[in-house]
């Protein structure tokens, strides 16, 4: 394996297999909640974060962080307060990141619009030592919530009201959600860029889904999908010299359509397999009964 | 008497600018089983979630144990069954994992030891689904979706049930199922607030009736005979329900 001689592919590697891992964690929730583009108004807000750690000559990856952990704490309080308008509120928020990172990065002596391409659509070859840190910290964060507290988010995202009456810390939870959103999109903002960051969140948790009965099994299945794209995207873009950013995306959404075309004859097989366990066969034809039962009643 | 596990005094909640609770009086005291009623719209199931303090009071008092629900903390003692409409994810999820969120008012941090997932399998026996616990809650009937709510409020072991139209939309097979498992918790000490469209099947089980009409309370006490066509065995209402805030179906029939 020459390519693991490379120090900046080891570096590529190791931060590509963590996003795989963390993107459809945090994921697996926000689709669950029925957010699924939150991720990408995230990674909108985040551009203003690396435009200012470009003005402000700070590190761009944690800059990042604090602007969209900020951007998604707004989005949530928005989410509570603002119920008429919300849209159009985190529609201002979204675009007002895009438009102000744009901005920063013009002003910053040392940036440029291709400074910027890089973390739009990610890339890693020149993934630093210190980005490696901060990614393998983040990420520990990131595993940390999304699996520890597995219950507890499931609990909230499947049915909010009902959190509440068992006692959960709904608002607390929430906003733990979507702080852990924020901190993925900056993990996977160097390695699939702030625009694809959402595909990698919401694809291979979709992808999952045509196989999976259970969240547990989604939730594995999906990060399963999601290292292996990460890594493919990865030596793929080594060996043929295309951007890792969109490879991921397309393999991803490629994992989607041959999941999708193996679910079909497997859920028929296994619809048949509940028949033939059940005593006496569950016939596919009507068949009318001998004589009437309690639910057969109609009544007048 | 006993103590009241359900207080509410002078209680009065607006819905956007729209008066809804007009000042509702309802006690609730342990061991009773108490059945709210009324037509769409009178304000049951917001009466229900001011209780659990999904909807905010705008004067009045709400007590919960003897204690004021701004400060009660003891949710364990509580077991919620919201309408069924409510509890879908984006995420397929199997019945076991949907009821198991029931236990998390009883375990410490969400770790869960050998007592919690008993807890969980018992309460599947008491509704009847043991047999389906693997299977994804997506290819449950109505009925049997109920059920698994029921079994999720049950899995922390409340004192407490409530309940709101758990017989809506629901077979006859599951409308037993539930009302047996009811019978069996009441038999066991707990208290119930359901809110329900008519006694059915239920009836039996239920010692007070509180009808409620426009966001008043207008009878407190046994619950009605169920006259004429209404009292007939196995008359069964089935109502389409619109989506909460929606304007009702306008023929120009009756306009």
């Amino acid at each position: 394996m020459e390519i693991l001689n490379y120090a900046f592919m080891q570096r590529a590697l190791l931060a590509a297999v963590l996003v795989g891992i963390t993107a459809p964690a945090v994921g697996v929730y926000l689709v669950q909640r029925r957010q699924a583009l939150m991720g990408d108004g995230i990674g909108h807000v985040a551009m203003t974060g690396v435009g200012l750690g470009f003005l402000l000559s700070w590190s761009p990856v944690w800059m990042a962080t604090l602007v969209s952990v900020l951007g998604a704490v707004l989005m949530e309080l928005i989410r509570w307060y603002g119920k008429t308008r919300g849209d159009i509120a985190l529609a201002m928020l979204f675009y007002g990141g895009m438009a102000g990172g744009v901005m920063f990065i013009n002003l910053a002596p040392t940036g440029s619009n291709a400074n910027l391409t890089s973390y739009l659509f990610g890339s890693l070859s020149t993934v630093s030592e210190s980005d490696v840190t901060a990614i393998c910290v983040l990420a520990a964060f990131v595993v940390l919530v999304t699996v520890g507290l597995r219950r507890q988010l499931f609990a909230v995202s499947q049915d909010e009201e009902f959190a509440r009456v068992t006692g959960l810390p709904v608002r607390a939870l929430n906003l733990l959600t979507a702080i852990t959103a924020a901190v993925t999109v900056t993990v996977a903002m160097r390695v699939v860029g702030l625009l694809l960051v959402s595909a990698l969140m919401v694809v291979p948790v979709a992808a999952a889904q045509q196989l999976s009965r259970s969240f547990a099994a989604t939730f594995a299945v999906a990060v399963a999908i999601g290292v292996s794209v990460t890594i493919g995207g990865t030596v793929t873009s080594y060996y043929q010299d295309v951007p890792p950013g969109a490879t991921i995306v397309l393999l991803t959404i490629a994992a989607f359509v041959a999941l999708t075309a193996l679910a079909t004859p497997l859920a028929r097989r296994r619809a048949r397999a509940l028949a033939a366990a059940q005593p006496g066969g569950d016939p596919a034809e009507c068949v009318i009964p001998a004589s009437r039962k309690a639910g057969d009643e109609v009544g007048a | 008497m006993t103590e009241p596990v359900i207080s509410l005094r002078g209680v009065r909640a607006e819905l956007g600018s729209r008066p809804v609770l007009r000042g509702i009086d309802l006690t609730v005291r342990r061991g009773e089983v108490v059945a709210l009623l009324g037509a769409n719209g009178s304000g049951k199931s917001t009466a229900v979630r001011s209780v659990i303090g999904q909807v905010p009071v705008s004067a009045g008092e709400v007590e919960l144990f003897g204690t004021p629900r701004r400060r009660f903390r003891d949710w364990a003692r509580v077991g919620y069954v919201p309408q069924r409409t409510t509890a879908a994810g984006g995420v397929p999820a199997t019945v076991t994992e949907v009821v198991s969120s029931g236990r998390l008012a009883r375990s410490r941090f969400g770790v869960f030891r050998k007592a919690d997932r008993e807890a969980v399998r018992r309460a599947l026996d008491l509704v009847g689904m043991a047999d389906r616990a693997k299977d994804s809650v997506d290819a449950l009937s109505g009925g049997q979706h109920q059920r698994v709510l029921i079994a999720r409020a049950l899995a922390a072991g409340p004192e407490l049930l409530i309940m709101d139209e758990p017989m809506a939309g629901v077979d006859l097979a599951s409308q037993e199922v539930l009302a047996e498992t009811l019978r069996h918790q009441v038999a066991e000490g707990a208290t119930v607030l359901l809110v329900l469209h008519e006694l059915g099947p239920l009836e039996p089980l239920i010692d007070r009736a509180v009808v409620l009409r426009d966001g008043c309370v207008l009878h407190d006490g046994p619950p009605p005979k169920a006259v004429g066509q209404h009292a007939l065995p196995g008359h069964d209402h089935v109502h389409p329900h619109a989506p909460a805030g929606a304007e009702p179906i306008r023929t120009g029939l009756l306009s």
